[in-house]
Formats: C-alpha cells, structure tokens, sequence
C-alpha cells in the first residue's frame, strides 16, 4: 500500500509536469492575443511594447521561458507574476481558493443529500409515477447548460432583478468570515444552479446501480436470511451501489476545486474559476499556467484520495 | 401424521408483458424431518421458483399463487409478509447455487453469519460470533476463528458453500432447501458437501429438499425424489424405486443422458430430443409430448394426472402401467449388463 501511494505521487508530479508543458505549448501553438501589446495599451510605441516584452522574458525562445518558469516554481513555488497587473499568481490564486472552495462544497453537500435519495427512491419504487417524474426531471437538469440555467435563476429568484428576490444576486459574494448570513444568501443560487446537473447525474447514477444490485444473488441470500426489506435495501443493496458513486464524487469534487469557471463567470464569484476565464481573456500566461496547474493538482489528488479509498471500501481491491 | 411440509396443488404464475408464465402447475410433495426430497427437472423446470414459492420469495406484484404449502401446520401461502420473514431463515432455511455470488462480496463472512443469527435471535453480538464460529467449526471450515473475518472472495468455491450452509444451518432450521447446491464446485468439491449435507440431515434431523438437475446428486443423497417437467410433478418416488423401476418417458431421457463408465461408449451421448417448452406456450395435452418418443393420439389431448401405478409411487403418463414398467425394466438391464 505505502509503495503504491509513493509510486502514485511520483507518477501525479510527472502528469504535472507534461500538463504545465501542454499549457505553454498550447499558448504559444494557438493564436492568442499579444501580451506585451494588451499590457502596453492603446497608442503605445511599438519601441515601448518590445519595451514591455523584454521586461516580461517573451523576446526569448518559449522553450527558454518555460525553463525560467520551472526553475522558479520548483525552487521558491514561484508561480510568477501576472502579465496583466504584476500581481503574484500565487497570492492571488491562494487569497481565491477560500471562494472557491465555498462554491464547490456547498453545491457538492446540495447534490449529495439531492441525488442520492431521488436515486434510492426511484429504485425502490421504480416505474412508478414518481420515478418517471424524477428521471424526467433529471434529464432536464443535465441537460440544461449551467451558464443558461444560472441566468434563469438570477431572472427568477435574485434580490437585484429577479421576479421573485430571495436571494443574493450576481457580485453580490461576501466572505464567510466577514458575513456568513450574507455568504450564505449570495451563494445559494450558485450552490442550487452547479448542483444540479450533478444532482440529477447522481441519482440516475444511484438508481441504475441500485437496481442493478439489487437483483444480484447475495441480495436473495439476505432475503432468504429473513432480513426486512428495509435492512435488505440499506446495508446490503445500497452498500454495494454507493461504492462506485464515492469514487465519482470525490473526482468530481476535486475537479471543481480547480474552479467552477461557468458557475463563478455566471454569478460573478471571485474565485479561482473567473480568474482563469479572466486571464484565458487577458492572455494572461503566467496566470492561465497557475490555474490550470492547480485544477490539476486537484485531479490528481482527487485521483489518487479516491483510489486509496476505494481500497478500504471494497476489500477485493489491493494495490 | 401430518408432515413437516407439504405442499399441495401449489400453481405460481407471473404475469408479464409476453404473456403468463406458468412456472409451477399443480407440484405436490412432503417432506419430514431427518429426510431428503429430492426435485430433479431440467432448466425451467420449476424446480427453483417452487423452492423460492416456500421460502416467501416469489410474492412479486405480478405473481399469483394458489394452493396451499403446510408448515408445520401453518399455510406458508397465506401468512402475512412479517410472519413469513420469522419463517425465513430460523425456521426454512435456503442454499444456492453459486456460493461466490451469493455472499454479500464486502461483509465479512462472520458478519453475514451474525447477522442471520441476530435477526431472529435477541443475542449480543458477542454470543452471535460465538455460535458462528461454532458453526463455521461444525461445517468443517479449518480455523473458524481466523476463518469468520475473510471476506468470501478470499476463500474457495466449497469453503464458500461451507459459508452458505453454516449461514443457515446455525439457527437450526427444520428444513433446508438446497438449490443446486453443488452445480458450481468441482466435482470433489461436490462429494465433500454433499457428505456435509447428509451429516447435518443426520444430526439435526433436518428436513433437507435438495434441488438438481443431476440425478448423480439425487442417487447420492435424496430418499424421495419428484421429477418435474413444465412445473409440474410427473413422477413421484422412493430413490431406489425411482432408479429401479422408473416409469415416465421424461425419466427414461433423463436416465439414459448420464454417460456411463461401466457400459460400451456409444456412438455420442444421448439426450432428449427437443427444448423444454415455453412456460407461456405450453404444448396441449401433456406438456412432454413434443419430445416424446412414445407419443400417442390421447397425449396431445388430454394432460396425465398424477396417479398411484403401484404404493408409493406416483406417474402422470398416459402409457399403460404394464408397458411403462416393461419399458423400464428393458432400461434397467440395457444399462446393467
């Protein structure tokens, strides 16, 4: 196990390595707008913008940058500075992960408590009228884009222009500590909007799995052991269905860690995710390379945590 | 004397979107204490949907069941879902096929064997692993106090069976159903828990209802046997009369597809001509006639019924007793000599 998990680790350093190339690669292959140039503003010289480029290492051959940025980031976890406005990426990714983090977890506990018990419902009482409505209801959800179902709900429900104003609208994220009633109000929409589609996803997931399992051979075994059927369902169907949805949420919930980028952009959230939509738009390298970094150090992680579980929830699983 | 558990004119239909099946038509058999039935029958014979019919497990909305299944002097057909499930398992106790598949894959098998211990005992835990380690011991299961925290994928195809039988035999049970409980392991494997079963039947006075497609199995273990065809009983008997002097063409098939070591090999195996029919689609007159070598006009007709051809022994043919037992004995001394 302990030999497994070091050759894991080795192994998410080298996936971060190729994916921080890919980023660079990526942002040097495909037509991108001019750093230099966007820094330099309208009207500049354009001895003032080599001026700039200079400044900012881009005159030298992107293989050399790249090294220059590896080195810093390996040796003092430098993540540089921002072409934009000279701000540390660092600083200004760490001082957005609390935001982030509120976005991803309230929206993953909405999902959860949401998902898995329509998914239990609608396979114990499948066919019914309830389950019909449920898994048509679902449909719906995944299929409704987040960016569109975010606008509906801040039309119907937010305290600045909606219909109805319940609730915090877009801009409106305070932090926790400063004001968490106010934390609360202006991410709920946001939490409701990104659950959603997860919340739907998983009880389809729950159902068909739960079905699945419960016409299984051990699920007869406890029939015959004289089990009630409430018992039969929760510690024997249910456990066997739920495994493979513990792996599913905790990739999911580490890939929304590196930001919900349509989510945060929709509701104007200042997290990780409308930082990397912010500098995608500003050809902000050193800032896209950051987040994108992060997302994936997320993954992995997420990956890696899951798999180590999983070990412990099946017992036929051995690393 | 009553026996322990008859059942008469049991009749299981589902109801599907094909059509109803018609999975038992009228089985009817007893079984008493210290002895073992045997039901042999192909695939969709019945065989397993009548076990399951016993134990409770068949009350599916779509199911309707007639007839009635005495236990112990209580109708297992009409008692109430609650009073059933205290039936289940203390007192009826089932075995299948696969042992593998039939053991939850992530509880440990001690705390399979507890639970069942719990559900119908106010025991503590502690007594509970007690007595499953005991059982574990007594189904021959070498360490049971190492044993009772594997999980089932840790431990081989007869220990798993050994599980299984340990799982429902630690509350006593007055009958175990045992669903081709041997299909799956290996044929050394087989005689093992086959010798379990009889030992257990003999020391606890179990009633055992062994269910097979393999009438090594019955020849081995069963003291009464009912072969059934199309979920229905068709012949009725004692073993040795059953293998002695077998009476039903469907016998006779099932007889001559056992390849022999002590006979000259013949050309290829035999075996019964045609399918089992369908359940839905049921041939007229005797569901067998299709497949029947000794087909006559009235067979297409009219279905047998079930009746005494000498004490003891019950064929629903519409052949002449005196030519059923005439082709019988000719099968005898074909496959003695």
């Amino acid at each position: 196990m302990f030999r497994y998990i070091v050759r894991r680790v080795l192994w998410g350093i080298v996936m971060l390595v190729i994916v921080s190339m890919l980023t660079f690669v990526v942002f040097y292959l495909l037509p991108s707008a001019d750093p230099a140039q966007l820094r330099a503003g309208k009207g500049a010289t354009p001895a003032r913008i080599a001026e700039i480029r200079s400044s900012l290492g881009l005159d030298k051959p992107f293989y050399e940058q790249y090294g220059i940025y590896m080195k810093k980031l390996v040796l003092h976890f430098d993540l540089g500075y921002s072409y934009h406005n000279e701000v540390s990426v660092k600083t200004e990714i760490f001082s957005r992960l609390p935001v982030t983090f509120s976005v991803a977890i309230g929206a993953f506990v909405i999902w959860i408590l949401l998902g898995i018990p329509v998914g239990v419902i609608s396979a114990i009482k499948r066919r019914s009228l309830l389950d019909r409505f449920t898994m048509g209801a679902s449909l719906a959800a995944i299929s409704a884009p987040v960016y569109w179902l975010g606008l509906i709900a801040l039309f119907l429900f937010s305290s600045d222009i909606g219909l109805i104003p319940l609730f915090g609208g877009s801009g409106s994220y305070v932090s926790f500590s400063q004001d968490p009633g106010g934390w609360a109000n202006s991410l709920i929409l946001p939490w409701f909007v990104l659950a959603a589609a997860f919340a739907a996803f998983y009880a389809r997931m729950v159902r068909g799995n739960l079905i699945e399992v419960m016409s299984e051979d051990y699920i007869r075994t406890a029939r015959a052991k004289g089990l009630s059927e409430r018992r039969v369902v929760f510690r024997h169907g249910l456990r066997a269905a739920l495994t493979p949805v513990v792996t599913m949420a905790g990739l999911d919930l580490g890939a929304l860690f590196g930001g919900a980028v349509l989510t945060e952009t929709v509701f104007n959230i200042p997290g990780v995710g409308r930082f990397a939509y912010q500098s995608i738009i500003d050809s902000d390298l050193p800032s896209i390379q950051g987040t994108v970094l992060f997302g994936a150090f997320f993954i992995i992680s997420a990956n890696l945590i899951v798999d180590i579980l999983y070990a412990f929830l099946d017992p036929r699983v051995r690393y | 004397m009553a026996s322990l558990l008859e059942i008469r004119d049991l009749h299981v239909h589902f109801k599907t979107r094909d059509g109803v099946v018609r999975a038992v038509e009228g089985a009817r058999f007893s079984v008493e204490h210290g002895r073992t039935l045997g039901i042999v029958g192909e695939s969709g014979s019945g065989k397993s949907v009548t076990a399951l019919t016993v134990m409770g497990l068949t009350r599916f909305p779509n199911a309707t069941i007639t007839g009635s299944i005495d236990f112990d002097g209580t109708d297992l057909v009409t008692l109430p879902d609650n009073q059933m499930r205290s039936v289940r398992g203390q007192r009826i106790a089932m075995i299948f096929q696969d042992p593998l598949s039939s053991l939850h894959p992530l509880y440990k098998v001690g705390w399979q064997i507890v639970e069942a211990i719990q559900t119908h005992e106010d025991v503590s835990k502690d007594v509970a692993r007690t007595r499953a380690i005991e059982a574990l011991h007594e189904v021959g299961i070498p360490s049971p106090e190492k044993r009772i925290d594997s999980y089932p994928h840790e431990l081989s195809g007869g220990m798993r069976q050994r599980v299984m039988i340990a799982m429902a035999l630690v509350l006593k049970p007055d009958v175990l159903i045992a669903d081709e409980p041997t299909t799956a392991l290996d044929v050394t494997v087989q005689a093992q828990i086959l010798d379990l079963i009889r030992k257990l039947k003999d020391d606890y006075q179990t009633a055992i209802v062994m269910i097979t497609h393999d009438l090594g199995v019955i020849a081995e273990i069963a003291d009464e046997v009912a072969v059934m065809y199309a979920g229905r009983m068709m012949e009725r008997a004692s073993r040795e009369t059953l293998f002695t002097k077998p009476e039903l063409p469907y016998t006779w098939g099932l007889m001559r597809s056992i390849p022999r070591l002590d006979a000259p090999r013949p050309g290829r195996l035999d075996s019964i001509a045609g399918l089992p029919p369908s359940l839905i689609n049921l041939p007229s007159g005797c569901p067998f006639h299709p497949r029947c070598p000794y087909v006559m006009d009235v067979c297409l007709k009219t279905e047998p019924e079930l009746k005494e051809s000498e004490p003891d022994h019950l064929v629903a043919c519409h052949l002449a007793t005196d030519e059923r037992q005439r082709i019988g004995r000719e099968l005898q001394t074909r496959y003695r000599s």
